[in-house]
């Protein structure tokens, strides 16, 4: 061990965009290595689902279509519900999960929080790098909940409008991944478990995942608790751009939560995270 | 690079409390830190637990946020112009903080890409530092497969890939054991030799002495004094250090001791009796035969050549323990 001719690096330019780059680079990387673990993890439940909705208990005979004979199949129903719930799982757990080892363990944080951007950019990073995941996330689910069905079970979908599908993609994403970065800052990690619990599958099961919002018509106090919940937008986004036959909230309405949501929780979650790291 | 001249650390009055949190009250950590380091200096902060030391280098690094005075480092102030700063400094935290989804190699390579290196230049660069440092064999492993000293090296290496202008190393040595301290002390002062700039905690007073060319002294957020380890050593009465420990109260014509010739001070505390002297000889066997004429006996005696660690007990009245 000698430094004695230890030579001066190569001649680098650290420019804000170069250092977010790099950091970009270093989520493909870890998500590389990762991929498989991570997007099994994604994949199983709603494979499982639509598994179960959409093969067997069809093939039992049971009624498990939504409309009644003629009536929408209960699988068109799942395919916005399921690819919601994975881009907001997926994005929310991308977030959350790196965080409790970086914010607690040996406060690892510090690694990229002395890297030359302002810690502020670094939450956005964060949310972006997240978001992609979730994105990834819910691209993986289509061909899942388009191929596995019974005969005569298959969804009709059909993509009404492109430039909606791929903002509520986008913007669903970076909404979840920064109401996941608000929630780890402001959790503890003891209490993250009791946040799966409470928070994430809760919303999943009630996020008009499996049914669409206006069919709470018959449950008013649940349709309008449903409204504070962020899934049931991104799902009625969704159903609106790839099943348009299914009753689904009016475009202003979710594009609103979406995009409004998307604002205030990366602005809340940037305030938080950066209070975390600096102390 | 084109440097304006001038201190790579300069702090007027630095405070930082950690505010208040549920039952806990607010923590006065740093109270009031005058630092001056110039370019090229090897600079010691030097203090027990729980002095403030790493507060200190948080807030010169940029991740503690300071609640009064003001620093600054390579002449940028540490709130106003923290980016600027952090592209000028290499860290090497008290603790682990490689990033553990990474390979030790990448995190070298990462860190380098962070600071504006292509990625083949970042590559080459960590392949050069592991080699130098010795790690060439761990550079696939995971940072939570790495002992704490190749954990250690591979901070430096991580904090040395872009050249930094001043390095900040807290408590680098901690829990190592003598061979690897020994190793570590070799690469600083390789480093110090070829003119880096370098900010040290530690609670080693040996490791300050080795290393430092000036020394603050801290404990409860402030500085009990600072100048090169001689300067300190001819300062703060910087006396061998003689401690008995007598079995009852010690005899009273003790303290008359504190009026000779070659005696700084005489401290008495129950049983215990430390005396600060430039000329020690014969003293401790004196100590002895004034507990035996008043019938006490001796439990515990020792002497401590001038070093930071009587210039500690004479600044604090506290033996310096870790
Ligand atoms: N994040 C924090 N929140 C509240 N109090 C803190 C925080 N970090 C440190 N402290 C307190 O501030 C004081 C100084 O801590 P600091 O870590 O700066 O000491 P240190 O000199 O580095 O000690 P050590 O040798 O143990 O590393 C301590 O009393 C510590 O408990
Ligand atoms: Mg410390």
């Amino acid at each position: 061990m000698s430094t004695a001719v230890l030579a001066p690096p190569p001649p680098a330019r650290a420019t804000i965009p170069r250092t977010f780059a790099a950091m970009m680079a270093r989520e493909a990387r870890v998500m590389r290595k990762n991929f498989l673990s991570t997007f099994i993890r994604v994949l199983v439940q709603p494979v499982m689902f639509v598994f179960v909705f959409a093969y067997v208990l069809p093939k039992l005979g049971g009624g498990a279509t939504a409309g009644g004979p003629g009536g929408p199949t209960f699988s068109t129903i799942l395919v916005p519900g399921l690819v919601g719930s994975s881009i907001i799982m997926q994005a929310m757990m991308a977030v959350i999960f790196p965080l409790m080892m970086e914010l607690t363990w040996q406060k690892s944080i510090t690694d990229r929080a002395l890297a030359p951007v302002p810690v502020p950019l670094l939450a956005v990073q964060k949310i972006i790098a997240a978001a992609t995941q979730g994105l990834i996330g819910g691209l993986l689910v289509f061909p899942a909940v388009l191929l596995i069905h019974a005969e005569g079970q298959a969804p009709k979908v059909h993509v009404d409008d492109w430039p909606i599908l791929i903002l509520v993609m986008v913007a669903g994403a970076l909404m979840s991944a920064a109401g996941g970065l608000l929630l780890g800052t402001l959790l503890n990690p003891q209490k993250v478990q009791v946040m799966f619990a409470m928070v994430l599958l809760p919303m999943t099961m009630l996020g008009c995942v499996y049914y669409p919002w206006s069919a709470l018509d018959h449950i008013r106090w649940l349709q309008i608790l449903s409204l504070l919940n962020p899934l049931v937008y991104i799902s009625e986004g969704l159903r609106s751009a790839l099943t348009p036959a299914i009753p689904h909230m009016p475009a202003w309405a979710f594009l609103l939560a979406i995009v409004g949501g998307t604002i205030l929780l990366t602005w809340a979650a940037t305030r938080t995270f950066t209070k975390r790291v600096l102390t | 690079m084109t440097e304006p001249p001038g201190a790579a650390v300069r702090t007027v009055d630095l405070k930082k409390t950690y505010p208040a949190s549920g039952p806990r009250p607010a923590v006065p950590a740093v109270q009031g830190i005058d630092l001056d380091v110039p370019r090229g200096e090897f600079f010691g902060l030097l203090g027990p637990n729980g002095a403030g030391k790493s507060t200190t280098i948080g807030m010169l690094t940029t991740l503690v946020v300071p609640t009064g005075g003001s620093a600054q480092v390579c002449g940028l102030d540490v709130v106003k112009d923290a980016v600027e700063i952090k592209r000028r400094i290499g860290v090497v935290s008290q603790n682990n903080s490689l990033d553990s989804d990474l390979t030790v190699a990448e995190n070298l390579e990462f860190r380098g890409r962070y600071f504006g290196l292509g990625a083949r230049d970042a590559r080459r660069r960590a392949a050069e530092l592991l080699e130098l440092f010795g790690l060439t064999e761990q550079r696939g492993g995971s940072p939570f497969e790495i002992s704490g000293g190749q954990a250690k090296r591979v901070m430096i290496c991580r904090a040395l890939m872009h050249g930094p202008e001043v390095l900040f190393l807290d408590e680098p040595t901690a829990g190592l054991d003598p061979q690897t301290r020994a190793n570590l002390w070799e690469v600083l002062r390789g480093l110090q030799a070829s003119g880096q700039t370098i900010v040290l905690t530690t609670h080693y007073m040996e490791e300050a002495e080795a290393l430092c060319d000036r020394v603050a002294v801290v404990d409860h957020g402030r500085i009990l004094a600072s100048g090169t380890v001689d300067q300190l050593k001819s300062s703060a009465g910087a006396d061998t250090v003689i401690t008995v420990s007598y079995d009852a109260a010690a005899p009273q014509e003790i303290k008359r001791l504190g009026d000779r010739d070659g005696i700084s001070k005489v401290e008495v505390n129950d049983g215990q009796v430390r005396v600060f002297a430039t000329e020690p000889d014969g003293i401790l066997g004196e100590l002895v035969d004034l507990g035996s004429t008043a019938g006490v006996g001796v439990t515990d005696a020792s002497q401590l050549r001038p070093s930071l660690e009587t210039v500690f007990l004479s600044l604090t009245g506290r033996e310096y323990r870790d």
